[in-house]
Order: C-alpha cells, then structure tokens, then sequence
C-alpha cells in the first residue's frame, strides 16, 4: 500500500481575509495589498534621485524602457479589444514625425511638440486604421505589419520629412528631472489608467468584443466605434512614447519605423502575460535592459526576441505576470490521499 | 392598419452559393403577437433570424420593422431599434460572472436612451434582470462565472441578455433546446408573462408542445420557403405540415 | 508604349500569382495562418544559394532539394509549434510571425545582404513579342504561374486532399466527424504552401538580388491578392493578380514609380470598403464567423 500524494493549492490566509473587503482589519492586510503596487512606483519615483549614485548609463535605460514599456502598454490594449497588432511601431513613428516635424518647421518648444504629436499620430494612426478595424485578427496583423515599412519607404523615396537622412538638430528636453520623471509619470499613469480603464465597465466592453464580437453586436452596441476608440487610446500612450524619444535623441528619422519599436513591445507585452498590463510593464523591464546589455550582438538580438516569443507562445502562454501573482497569492503543499 | 404590425417581411430571399436558404419568404407581425416559426431541420430557421436582425445581408427582398426599413442594416444598429435575439450556440462571455455578462447591452446607447441617462447601478439591475429569467435570487448563482454554469442557465442567460435591451420585439432562436423539462416549465411562463405585458415574440422553436401552447400563430418553413402560416390548430392539421416533418416529433 | 505596359502588366501579374499562392492554400483554403511565409520565400533563394556556392550541387538537383526541403519545413513547423496553438488565432499569428522574422533577421545578423547574393535563370535570352523586349525567364515565370494556377484549381477541386483541406478551413468539426485529420491536412498543406513559396522564389528571384526585406513585403502582396480576389477563391488569385499586376504596371509607368508600394494599399482598402469578401469570395466574409 503506497502512499499517494497530490499537490495542492490554496489561496494564503491574508489573501481569503482581504477578499472580504467590507473592512481590512489590519494595517498587515493594506500593506498586502498595497505593497505590489506601491513598491514599484516607490523604487521608480526613487531611482533617478540616485543619479550619483547608478551613473547616467541606467538612466538612460530607464528612459528607453519607459518608452517601450508604454508601447507594450499600448499594444495590450489593443489586444484587449481583439486588434493584434504587430506594428506598433507605428504610432510610434507617427508621434515622432509630428514632433520632431513642429519643433524643426515652426520652432515649437518640446513642452508644445510632445502633447500635439502625442494627439496627432493617435489621430492620425486612428484614421489611417479605420477601415481595417472591421477585418479579423489575422488581416489586422497584416496590415499593421506593413504599415510602418510602407511609410517609411514612403519618406525615403518622397523625401519629404527629412528623407532617408532625417531631421536631426532638434531641441533637446529641458533638463535630466524632466527626461527621466516624464517618461515615467507618462509610464505609471498608463499603467493604471488601463487597469482601471480595463476593470471598469467600459473595459467589459472592449473584452467582450474581444471574446464574443456577434453577441455585442446583438447588445445594440456599436463595435467598430469601441475598437476605433480602444485604438485611439492605445495610439495616445504609443505616439507619446514616440514624441518623446524624438526629444530625447534629437533626431527623428526613418528608424522611427523600425520593426524593433514593432517587435520589442510585442514580445514584452506576450512575455509578461496578454491583457494584463503589468505583464507588458514587467515585460519590458526585463527585456529592454537585457537588449541594451546584449547589444554588441546587433541584429541576433531580435532573433532572441523571435525565440523568445516562441516560447512563451507555446509554453507560457499566461505570461510571467500570471505566475507571479498566483505565487504571490497562493501557496503550494503536497498532501497524503488516504 | 400599418400601425398595428410591428414586422413586415416581404420575399426575403437569401443565396449561399447554389442554395437557398430562404426562398421568397413573406409573412408580418402584428404588436403583442407571439409568432412561433417551425420546420425541420436545415429549413431555414436560423438563417431567416439572422436576416431580420442584420447578421446576414438578404440576397433580395425586405424586412420593415416599426415602419422603416431595415433591410441589410448592421445589427447593432437594429439592436439599438429594439429587435433583441438569442443565439442558437450560446455563446456567453465565458471568464466573467453570470450578472456581469449583462453589463455590455447594459451600457449601449438605447438603454442608456431608455432610462433617461443615469439609471444608477449596472450591476443592480443586471442582478433583478437575472431574477427575472428564473436565477436564484438570493444564492451564488449570478455570482458565479458563466463558464461554470449549466446550459439551462447559460440558455437563461441569453434571455436576460436580451431583455436588458428593452427590447420591442424578441427573437428567440431555439431557446429551449437543451433545457430539461423543468427549466422549460420554469421558463415558459416568463415568456408569457412578457408577451402579456406587450411584447412582439418570435420564437423558433422544435418543441412543439410548448410552443403551441403560448403561440397566437406558427409559420411552417421548408427549404426555405414558408409552407404554412396560421394558428396552432390550422398547422397541425394541415396536410402539407406532416409530409414535411415526416416521422418527426409532430406526433406530439 | 502600350505594347510594354500590356506585357510587362502580364510579367507582373504572373509575379503576384506565384507569390500570393502559397498563401492562399494554406491561409485561405486550409484556414491556416503562417506569418512565416515571407521568411520562407526568402529561405528557399538562400537556401539555393548556398547549395550551389558552398556545395557546388548542380542547378537542378539544389532546386529539388530546395523545394524539399522547405516543404517538410512548413509540415515541421506545423506539427511542433502551430499544433500546440491550434485555434488560438493570436497564438498562431505570433507564434509565426515571429518564426518569420527570426529566420529573417538570421540570415541578416549572418551577412547575406550585399550584392553577391543572386541565383541563376533558368534560361537566358530574350524574344521580342509586339515590339517588346521580354527575357525567357519573365516569359517562364507567366508560364509557371500559369500551370500552377490550373494545378492548385483543380487540386483543391477535384483531389481528396485539396478538399479535405478546404473542409476543413470551412468547418473543423465536421471535417473531423467526417474521417478527415484535420492536423495531416493542415500540416500538408501548411507543406505544400511552403513549398509553392520556394517554387515562387526560385523562378522570380533570379530577377534581381535575394534582399531581406523582401521577406515581409511578400506578405503584403499574398494578402493584398486574397483581400482583393476573395481568400478562398483560386479564380480570384487569377483576377486580383491581373488587377493588381497592371494597376502596379501603369502607376510605375505613367505616374512615379514611388507609389507603385500604395498600390497594394490603396487597393485593399477599397475592396474593405465597397465588397469586404472580395471579388469572388462567397460564403467567409471577412468579418462574419459562423
């Protein structure tokens, strides 16, 4: 007679107290539930104040995984509403013709040029995707896919827009504070806003569209309307990324377009879990220092990406996120079955 | 005399390649009536639901609903008019609870119309809502998540769905298949109940029993052509009805 | 004039046929996404390449092996990443495309970008039709195209496994409850698509240089002939390509050849908006799923 064993998993003794959350009765509970969320900000609102300390080497990573983060952050909406984008790049590239175009034509200082290129390639990526919206996912993809190469080439061989050489010379941000409490403002508050936007009931919507488009469509609600507007926000938090890093570099080119700014948030967003939005940030944190430290290996580095994505595909598909909540909430024990 | 049908369908026809689906299809809806459309399996019924609310463009032909036409229009646009259906495979939203699955026609346009702007709580009134289709009011049931519930539940739940719209006219496209006989008795009587209260039904149906009993008319189809259309007792006896579901449950 | 605007239209047309059929079998006719298809295409010149410079196989043997090889490739990566994600369209779409642009990106970190990178026609000289200069390896190309087309009719038509894979695009369930292996048929013709890609690239790419790029932009052609013609439709493949060939032809000839990329574009967003399943699509409309 063997003994037999199976695994079980149970939720912690804190998480069944806080989920009655009528009243939390201890100081311990809040800090359960707060702690995941405050942590994060805490050590990113600290962090640039250690620049003595880090050397400028991470800052500027912090910078740029900002950047991608809101890109991957942008492409989970996306996805949340079924629109599978595989070029994010995109809005990226949009925001970043816009800025860097008012800030060289008219002289406007970064203050004015990232809001309006932030609003203006969400508008423009917006109109330009309106007719596609209706298509299935897979036609979508496509599409996004090509759109970035397409305008690209487009400026290449128009030579509007600076060309194949670009604009460079632009102004730069006005101080470090600003380049490194912007962009991570800009990243928190994407963040949470789609949470929030995602659990409310407008959110329910755009899931629901997701999940079941014919029986929202029975629900007298409009889809294409929701899918364009899901698109515009999630343009909003990819052209301000793209705005933004034209400042920071001073320069706003053709590499604006580049499959990375497509690629890179992609594989964040699915590495740490679709639809989760803290998947996304988690995601890029992991990923885009890795791509910096990694960089001597040039363009092996998105078939790092590729694998990677490949992977969590197939093997992950809930993503990191998933993991570490289930972790953070549950406990494991092995127990005797009789 | 216009006034009183709420649904007019004149030759609706409808291809799928070489076949038709629906074949010169007319027939209309008088306000408050209950329409029970019948037929075999593969007459048509579910395509001639999907023609009137929009799902599927007709070939030829037009569908006029509380006097405009309607024919071809997208189906959240007829939703929004207030032509509310059941789908067949019941396809709820599967990761959320029961109540929450209301929240979407809950927040479209017509309701939010309907109820003059802020009506208070969604989730208030999808609980009532489920209340009213048969869930237990005061148990877990509307808590749970749809994935976990029974079919007569999830069958239910289309129903509630579609009652969240305030419709004026409701489709139900086999609603009862699947149900066991007490769900089925425990259902009906809501489907009375709101055609007393004043709402256009149409119900296609396979359980004829039931259906006869609360339906002012039946429309038979077969190969997508209307064979018959009269009251209950006019289609069980007319010829032309048993040859088409021939050694089927019309034994009843 | 108008004499090489109608062949070199023709030319064109045959080029998007080939290219988008592969596409086509497996995407629109099997209802299986391959992203990587791009990545594919490009293999099967490189892969030629090699065979003949590193290992100095004769023409026709690195051809056949080419196609071989790509076509079990296709059947490989259905069977040990697309059977795991089967229905999951996301999953799929990623799951390829990054499979695609891995293989690309590859070959780009290893240096096959400049301009040695060329494989051979297979026949040299030229004929002159109606006072046009044609290449034989352009008229080959029409010819191919041509058979193919034929073939992949009357395949999809007419043999049992050309409809066991439209059966299954159409309807899964049934298609199994009718005997049908859905997996066999999906990974046969994810095999035969990869293989028709290597087909299409050994006779076009001798045109010019083996470029990368050209990886992606292949997508957009394949998808650009099913939007325009109706996805499941081989006699749309015909008609979209012709459309899409001339329409390519005379923007390059009397407008800039710059705006010969939007043609593709422009051309699928008008199918959207006036006849979303194409020209002769019938039952999939692209936003209906029954």
């Amino acid at each position: 007679m063997a003994m037999r064993y199976r695994k079980e998993r149970l939720d912690r003794g804190i998480k069944v107290r806080c989920d009655d959350v009528f009243a939390l009765s201890s100081y311990r509970e809040a800090l359960y539930l707060a702690l995941p969320r405050l942590l994060p900000v805490a050590i990113l609102l600290i962090f640039p104040l250690l620049k003595g300390v880090v050397g400028l080497y991470y800052e500027k990573a912090l910078v740029i995984t900002c950047a991608i983060s809101l890109l991957a952050l942008s492409w989970d909406l996306m996805a949340s509403v079924g629109l599978l984008s595989l070029g994010q790049a995109l809005f990226f590239g949009a925001g970043a013709y816009i800025a860097g175009y008012l800030n060289y034509a008219f002289k406007l200082s970064p203050v004015v040029t990232i809001p309006l290129g932030t609003l203006g390639g969400a508008l423009f990526c917006t109109f330009l995707l309106l007719p596609v919206l209706r298509l299935r996912g897979v036609y979508f993809a496509i599409i996004t896919l090509t759109l970035p190469l397409l305008l690209s080439r487009f400026i290449d061989t128009t030579k509007i827009l600076g060309g194949g050489e670009g604009i460079s010379g632009l102004s730069p941000l006005p101080n470090i504070w600003f380049e490194l409490y912007v962009a991570i403002v800009a990243m928190l508050v994407c963040l949470f806003g789609f949470r929030r936007l995602i659990n409310a009931d407008y959110g329910l919507v755009l899931q629901g569209i997701r999940d079941n488009d014919r029986a929202v469509m029975g629900g007298a609600i409009n889809i294409y309307r929701f899918k364009a507007q899901a698109v515009f926000i999630a343009g909003l938090a990819g052209s301000f990324a793209g705005a933004f890093m034209t400042h920071y570099y001073q320069f706003v080119g053709m590499p604006a377009f580049a499959m990375d700014y497509s690629i890179l948030p992609l594989t964040a967003a699915v590495l740490g879990g679709p639809g989760t939005f803290a998947g996304a940030t988690i995601g890029a944190f992991i990923l885009v220092p890795l791509s910096e430290a990694l960089r001597g290996f040039g363009t092996l580095r998105v078939v790092f990406y590729s694998a990677i994505l490949i992977v969590c595909v197939v093997g992950l598909p809930e993503g990191i996120f998933h993991y570490m909540r289930r972790k953070y909430h549950q406990f494991e024990r092995i127990r005797e079955i009789d | 005399m216009e006034e009183r049908s709420i649904l007019e369908v004149e030759n609706l026809t409808k291809w799928f390649g070489g076949v038709a689906a629906i074949l010169q299809v007319s027939f209309s809806l008088q306000k408050g009536e209950l329409l029970g459309v019948v037929g075999p399996n593969g007459s048509g019924k579910t395509t001639l639901v999907n023609l009137l609310t929009g799902f599927v463009k007709p070939s030829s032909g037009k569908v006029m609903y509380q006097g405009r036409d309607i024919t071809g229009q997208r189906p959240y646009k007829i939703a929004a008019l207030g032509m509310a259906r059941t789908f067949q495979m019941t396809k709820p939203f599967y990761q959320l609870s029961a109540f929450k699955n209301l929240i979407i026609p809950l927040y479209s346009s017509r309701v939010k119309r309907l109820r003059g702007g802020n009506y208070g709580n969604r989730d208030d009134v999808a609980i009532d809502l489920l209340e009213d289709v048969g869930f237990e009011r005061d148990s877990f049931v509307p808590y749970k998540v749809a994935s976990s519930l029974p079919h007569g539940y999830l069958k239910r739940l289309e129903l509630a769905r579609c009652l969240a719209l305030r419709p004026d006219l409701l489709i139900l496209d086999e609603l009862f298949s699947g149900m066991s006989m007490s769900e089925v008795a425990g259902t009906l009587p809501v489907i009375e109940r709101l055609n007393e209260e004043g709402l256009s039904i149409i119900m296609v149906e396979h359980r004829l029993k039931e259906l006869f009993r609360v339906a002012h008319r039946v429309m038979v189809l077969n190969f997508g052509a209307k064979v018959v259309d009269g009251s209950p007792r006019e289609v069980m006896d007319s010829e032309a009805v048993k040859t088409a579901y021939l050694g089927s449950e019309a034994e009843d | 004039m108008i004499g090489s605007v109608i062949v070199y239209g023709l030319v064109s047309s045959a080029v998007l046929a080939l290219t988008a059929m592969g596409f086509s079998l497996t995407f629109g006719i099997s209802g299986v996404a391959n992203f990587a298809y791009g990545a594919f295409y490009i293999l099967s010149g490189f892969l030629v390449w090699m065979l003949l410079n590193y290992l100095k196989f004769p023409f026709v043997l690195a051809i056949v092996v080419t196609i071989g090889v790509v076509g079990v490739l296709g059947f490989v990566t259905y069977w040990t990443i697309l059977l795991r994600v089967r229905g999951v369209a996301l999953s799929e779409v990623i799951a390829t495309f990054a499979l695609g642009v891995g293989i690309l990106e590859l070959f780009r970190w290893l240096g096959f970008v400049t301009y040695e990178f060329t494989i051979p026609t297979f026949v040299k000289g030229m004929v002159v039709i109606a006072g046009v200069p044609l290449d034989y390896q352009r008229l080959f190309i029409i010819g191919i195209a041509s058979a193919l087309v034929l073939f992949l009719y009357f395949f999809t038509h007419y043999t049992r496994i050309g409809l066991a894979m439209r059966g299954i695009a159409q309807n899964e369930r049934t298609a199994i409850s009718l005997g049908i292996e859905s997996d066999i048929t999906a990974a046969l013709s994810l095999a035969l698509g990869s293989a028709m890609a290597s087909v299409a690239a050994i006779v076009i790419l001798p045109l010019g240089i083996i470029s990368i790029n050209t990886g992606y932009e292949v997508l957009l052609i394949a998808v650009a002939v099913g939007i325009v013609g109706g996805l499941e439709s081989v006699p749309g493949i015909l008609v979209a390509s012709l459309i899409l060939g001339y329409a390519q032809v005379i923007t390059g000839t009397y407008f800039k050849s710059e705006w010969m990329a939007v043609v593709y574009l422009a051309a699928i967003v008008l199918v959207l908006a006036i006849k979303p399943s194409g020209l002769f699509g019938k039952f999939k409309e692209l936003e209906e799923r029954v």
